[in-house]
């Protein structure tokens, strides 16, 4: 009686299932919103609301610019500070997308008066990007599968450590919007394809050009689509949404692309892009045959036509690359390029790119570090995307599959890999469920038909096989289901202890455990950097490895000699030839540099193991890459990297072990360990007389990690 | 070494003596000293002066001005000039503070300058009362050498004059310099004038005309830290929710003898005391009780060395720079906290409301070259006036913070050479309507309302154009 008459009264609230559903779906999305955004600030509860790392500092420095200084003056900045004596024209050198986006988004909020710092902005400028990120992936995986799987995509995502490591908090990178664009530009691409509107096309245009701008990983996008749109015509889907959708999205994406200065004319130009513009000529040849076809109803006669026209187009298009290629109007790829698809090119002819870490090929445990049970359910999604072949899951596998594939190349193209990786593991799981649901809600019904108590296991099994199913289908289903839930909530916290363990480091401060169990914090580099920036000239110069370059600008506010921005070999061969010297020929070279002060970062006090000693290798190869007087064995005994007492007599005295190693044979860094014994490498140093002729310890920080000596001017001569 | 000294000194004073004699006519002389005692105590780099005069009027007027000269100089530097008077017998005596005020006069010998002191009743004829004149001299300390190694201890000039600087005759004087340690390398000798342990006296000397002079030079070391400002503007934002917020910006340099050559951490730290003696390692803050929120950060982010003691009566902050300064080496950092509203904002009794906040800064023995506070009333406030113990320069700006939509009224009093003594209290009154505190608030309800209203519309509107 009381609960009919409850039931009347919230009859006007009840909500129909159509909308029940719609709200739990925003809600999970809202859910799922707010999630991807505070898993990834461990890092600013942690430590401080920091940029990290290193390229980073780059970003943050021409975001301040563009802040400061406006729009144009960004494009048309010239800086000084880097690459003295060349400077770098930066506005031309670099993907605007970031820093745009930061400073709207700065500009946004100042309009709607909240007063934040820009560097708040840039904080949270990449967890609010893989927020959007989730979304994308809901509306995706609904597009290619159906929303389940879309919410799953967008829960798998929110988490994923292989997204996660580029876009925590701080980590203010062209990755943090990059791969939102990626997707999104994927995402309306095969929107336009499924519906072949002229409106998606559009829309997917300028996705690629938000992507253009924002990262040079947009060359995958360019060759992936083209790609795509290849394997459909060779599988006879070719259709006029097809059509419609890649050349609307190659036409305005090239011409837009082209008004990034960076991209400029190499969607014409480079070898990088040829496969695109091929794909839109055969395109339209296919579009002409097709009208042929249409006009002529004689077979024999198109069979013919269709002969020559294909054997003119090869010819032609073929000519053409040639011509190209041969007045060099095309440009072969690049060094980068080469090493995709050959993971050992780098490694014999272009040093510089495999010293970086992130440049190696993937190790397997990194694999399952990044994806964890992502990985057993991707071939599993794979198997129920060519279940359901049609163009939307092509795509989505062939992104899978390429993606993987330079994700084995490339530790750091793990992060492309993950959206395709989290909407196939998506469709897996949610296909699994919903079918193991299905079986669930169905026996259920006939179970409660069948019997008034139909609660316990063992009758519900007997009714099941009472009616003609498989025995112990719903136990079993039950089961898998349980395991499911299990596998996914294991994938959570695994993906919440990696962020908070491995990715939540911001690498400019950091930390360590004391003997007490206490934290103890080591902020070398930054009171280096600050040191440098309140008291040494403001036109100073600094020498260091080029790792450091972004920071020593942007924190210390002075001029480098290298930074993280590559782009000249001979320059950084420069400076590893004279940290591989000995002193007076290392001090010719930076005098020629006109250099002030040299920077070196040392761990051997702290046990920092990524110091300038364990990175010293590198730098004699790259500086005897371009200066055949620098020789790796020089440095080596018996092909062994060593320090102490039996270590190569031009290694104990080059340039970087001595001002790494200065006076460091009075230190006693650990308790009944003769001083001078490094804890880095563990051993005793061998050289712990060490003289410096030409420059002077400038500044040493508090746990010795940086170093700067200050480089003296000429002697009087006489 | 002493001669050349000598023999300048003799030339001045006979300049001076010269010069005094021509200006006898002056009308101040009808006032004289009978007792002068001095004591300058040069032990951290703000030279204090504490001065005992015992005025007398030998004139036939009643007269309650009492005037101080100093040279120009000296005048530069001065922070600030304190003037008691003793007043009633025996043990039960109160020290009552005076007005000192700046004051030109006509006819001031080599652009000497005057403070006057009011004295609170008119000092009659043949009758004589006991001043006590307390004035900081900050920069007054100058390091020879100008500078130094790592190793080696911080070396500084101090000039003055072994005679008072008076417009009035002074019959008895002596001076009394105590120095921070027993190093001292010279002094000028002024018969008779000698040195016991960290004292040097000066005197007594009988009988000296007005405007006597006698300079002298103190070559001692000094190794306390020359912490000074350069620049400090602290913002004092009030939030009628309930909170003071504070931002400190600090531009620290150390201001003693410049550091040169080499830096090493190695002796920095095997050595402490042998190693950068004179080197600034840390800084006390004293801040105010209940104190919350503290940070310590600069342009490049947090600063972790630093610590806070809090008790129910002030808290100390503790901090260090992110590298120890030595001579000539810079720092700048930012320090804020927040403060409980209700210690600090009161009403008057006509429905103003008024700040009551300390204007100096809030480190230990620090001199301040210049010195900002902006005070930021909430938006909505009127009529601001502050009332200031000390002149200072005053005007109005505009900010906008967060949500803010005609601005926030911020009331800047700018000064220039502060020392610890002008941590008084200042006030700042302004009228406010509470009404306007639900200003930001309603804003924020009625931008969620419009959102959630522009969803329902949304959801309910079809807007596609085929059916």
């Amino acid at each position: 009686m009381s609960n009919s008459y409850t039931s009347d009264i919230l009859k006007p609230f009840k909500l129909k299932t159509k909308q029940q559903e719609l709200l739990i779906r925003v809600l999970i999305l809202c859910l799922v919103y707010i999630l991807a955004f505070i898993t990834r600030l461990f890092s600013v509860l942690r430590y401080e609301s920091m940029i990290h790392e290193f390229d980073p500092y780059f970003n943050y420095r021409t975001t301040l610019y563009v802040t400061q200084h406006g729009f144009y003056d960004f494009w048309n900045w010239f800086d000084y500070e880097s690459w003295y004596p060349l400077g770098r024209i930066v506005g031309g050198t670099l993907y605007p997308g970031l820093m745009v986006t930061a400073a709207l988004i700065y500009r946004l909020l100042h309009f709607l008066r909240f007063a934040v710092h820009i560097r708040e902005v840039c904080v949270l400028t990449a967890p609010f990007f893989a927020s959007n990120t989730t979304l994308v992936a809901y509306f995706f995986g609904k597009e290619i599968w159906d929303s389940g799987a879309g919410l799953v995509a967008a829960i798998l995502i929110a988490v994923c450590p292989g997204y996660i490591s580029r876009s925590v908090a701080g980590s203010y990178d062209n990755e943090g919007v990059a791969i939102f664009a990626l997707l999104f530009t994927f995402y309306l691409f095969v929107k336009a394809v499924n519906t072949g509107s002229l409106a998606w096309g559009l829309a997917s245009a300028f996705g690629y050009f938000y992507m253009v701008s924002a990262w040079g990983g947009y060359v995958f996008i360019i060759n992936l689509i083209p790609l795509y749109v290849l394997v459909l015509l060779i599988t006879g889907r070719y259709s006029m949404r097809l059509y419609v959708a890649y050349n609307c999205l190659y036409i305005l994406g090239m011409l837009l692309a082209m008004q990034i200065r960076f991209v400029g004319f190499q969607h014409v130009q480079s070898g990088e892009h040829m496969a695109a513009m091929g794909v839109f000529f055969l395109m339209q040849v296919f579009y002409f045959l097709d009208w042929v076809k249409h006009m002529l109803s004689d077979t024999n006669l198109f069979q013919e036509f269709l002969r020559i026209t294909v054997t003119c187009a090869v010819a032609v298009g073929g000519i053409a690359l040639g011509v190209g290629m041969a007045s060099g109007y095309i440009s072969p790829w690049t060094g980068r390029f080469y090493s995709l698809l050959d993971p050992t090119y780098a490694k014999d002819h272009i040093p510089i790119i495999a010293s970086v870490s992130e440049h190696q090929p993937t190790a397997w445990s990194s694999f399952m570090f990044d994806f964890h049970i992502l990985l057993f359910l991707f071939p599993a999604g794979l198997y129920f995307c060519f279940k359901r072949l049609s163009d939307a899951t092509i795509f989505i596998v062939m992104y899978g599959l390429t993606s993987m594939y330079f994700a084995g190349v490339m530790v750091r193209l793990i992060l492309v890999a993950t959206p395709a990786v989290c909407l196939i593991s998506a469709i897996a799981v949610s296909a699994t469920v919903k079918n193991l649901t299905v079986l669930l809600r169905s026996k259920t019904k006939v179970a409660q038909i069948g019997s008034t108590k139909g609660t316990s296991s063992a009758k519900a099994s007997s009714k099941a096989s009472l009616d003609q199913s498989q025995p112990f289908q719903k136990n079993g289903a039950m089961a898998l289901l349980f395991g499911a839930f299990y596998l996914l909530s294991r994938y959570a916290t695994h993906c919440t202890w990696v962020t908070s363990e491995a990715y939540s480091s911001p690498s400019i401060v950091l930390a360590a455990r004391g003997a007490h169990g206490n934290r103890v914090i080591f902020d070398d580099y930054r009171e280096a950097y600050f040191w440098l920036r309140q008291n040494t000239p403001l036109d100073a110069k600094v020498m260091s490895w080029w790792d450091y370059g972004y920071q020593i600008t942007a924190m210390g506010n002075r001029t480098v000699i290298v930074d993280n921005n590559t782009w000249n070999n001979t320059h950084i061969a420069t400076v590893g030839r004279a940290m591989s010297s000995y002193e007076d020929e290392a001090y010719e070279i930076i005098r020629s540099l006109d250099v002030d002060y040299v920077l070196v970062v040392f761990g051997g006090v702290t046990g920092y193991s990524s110091d300038d000693i364990n990175k010293f290798l590198w730098m004699v190869r790259i500086g005897g890459g371009v200066f055949p007087v620098i020789k790796e064995p020089d440095y080596l005994v018996n092909g062994e990297y060593r320090i102490d007492k039996g270590a190569a007599p031009k290694m104990l005295n080059c340039l970087m072990y001595k001002l790494s190693y200065y006076r460091f044979g009075e230190m006693m860094t650990e308790y009944g360990k003769p001083p001078g014994y490094d804890r880095a490498r563990g051993v005793e140093i061998g050289n712990k007389d060490i003289k410096l002729e030409h420059l002077e310890e400038a500044f040493t920080t508090s746990n010795w990690i940086v170093r700067i000596y200050k480089v003296k001017p000429p002697n009087n001569r006489w | 070494m002493d001669a050349p000294i000598r023999a300048r000194e003799a030339l001045g004073f006979i300049l001076f003596s010269l010069l005094f004699s021509i200006c006898r006519s002056s009308s101040l002389n009808h006032l004289l000293i009978s007792n002068a005692e001095r004591r300058i105590d040069l032990s951290s780099h703000i030279v204090k002066v504490y001065l005992t005069l015992k005025v007398e009027n030998a004139g036939s007027t009643p007269t309650s001005e009492v005037f101080l000269s100093f040279p120009p100089t000296q005048v530069d530097h001065l922070a600030t000039v304190e003037a008691l008077v003793t007043k009633g017998k025996r043990k039960k005596t109160t020290l009552v503070r005076l007005d000192v005020k700046p004051t030109e006069l006509p006819d001031a010998p080599n652009d000497a300058k005057y403070f006057t002191i009011y004295l609170a009743n008119p000092l009659k004829s043949g009758e004589s009362t006991t001043l006590e004149v307390l004035y900081l001299l900050t920069h007054s300390q100058e390091p020879f050498p100008a500078e130094i190694a790592q190793s080696e201890s911080q070396l500084v000039y101090y000039r003055d004059s072994a005679l008072i600087l008076s417009p009035y005759h002074i019959k008895q004087q002596t001076t009394f310099i105590k120095t921070p340690s027993t190093k001292v390398e010279s002094f000028t000798r002024v018969e008779p004038s000698n040195r016991a342990g960290t004292e040097i006296k000066y005197g007594p000397y009988e009988d000296h005309p007005p405007y006597s002079f006698s300079p002298i030079l103190i070559h001692f070391e000094n190794n306390s830290p020359f912490a000074v400002v350069e620049e400090l503007v602290r913002e004092v934002e009030i939030s009628h929710w309930g909170n003071l917020q504070v931002t400190e910006q600090y531009t620290l340099v150390h201001a003693g003898a410049r550091h040169k050559g080499v830096f090493s951490r190695v002796d920095f730290q095997s050595r402490p005391t042998l190693n950068g003696a004179s080197s600034l390692r840390y800084l006390l803050a004293r801040l105010p009780p209940r104190v919350h929120s503290v940070y310590y950060r600069d342009e490049i982010g947090n600063i972790s060395s630093s610590h806070l003691r809090t008790d129910s009566r002030k808290s100390e902050l503790e901090i260090e720079p992110r590298y120890p300064l030595f001579g000539g080496w810079k720092a700048t950092f930012v320090i804020g906290y927040g403060l409980p509203l209700q210690d600090f904002l009161f009403e008057t009794s006509d429905d103003r409301r008024y700040l009551n906040f300390t204007f100096g800064c809030p480190l230990l023995e620090t001199v301040v070259d210049k010195l900002t506070v902006k005070v930021v009333l909430p938006e909505g406030s009127k009529d601001p006036s502050a009332v200031v113990p000390f002149p200072v320069e005053q005007h109005l700006e505009t900010k906008y913070s967060y949500l803010d939509v005609v601005g926030r009224t911020v009331v800047v009093m700018e000064k220039k050479n502060l020392v610890p003594t002008h941590n008084s209290h200042f006030q700042v009154y302004y009228t406010f309507k509470p009404i306007f505190m639900l200003a930001e608030p309603l804003m924020l309800a009625s931008a969620f309302f419009l959102f959630f209203v522009a969803c329902v519309a949304y959801l309910h509107i079809d807007l596609s154009i085929r059916k």
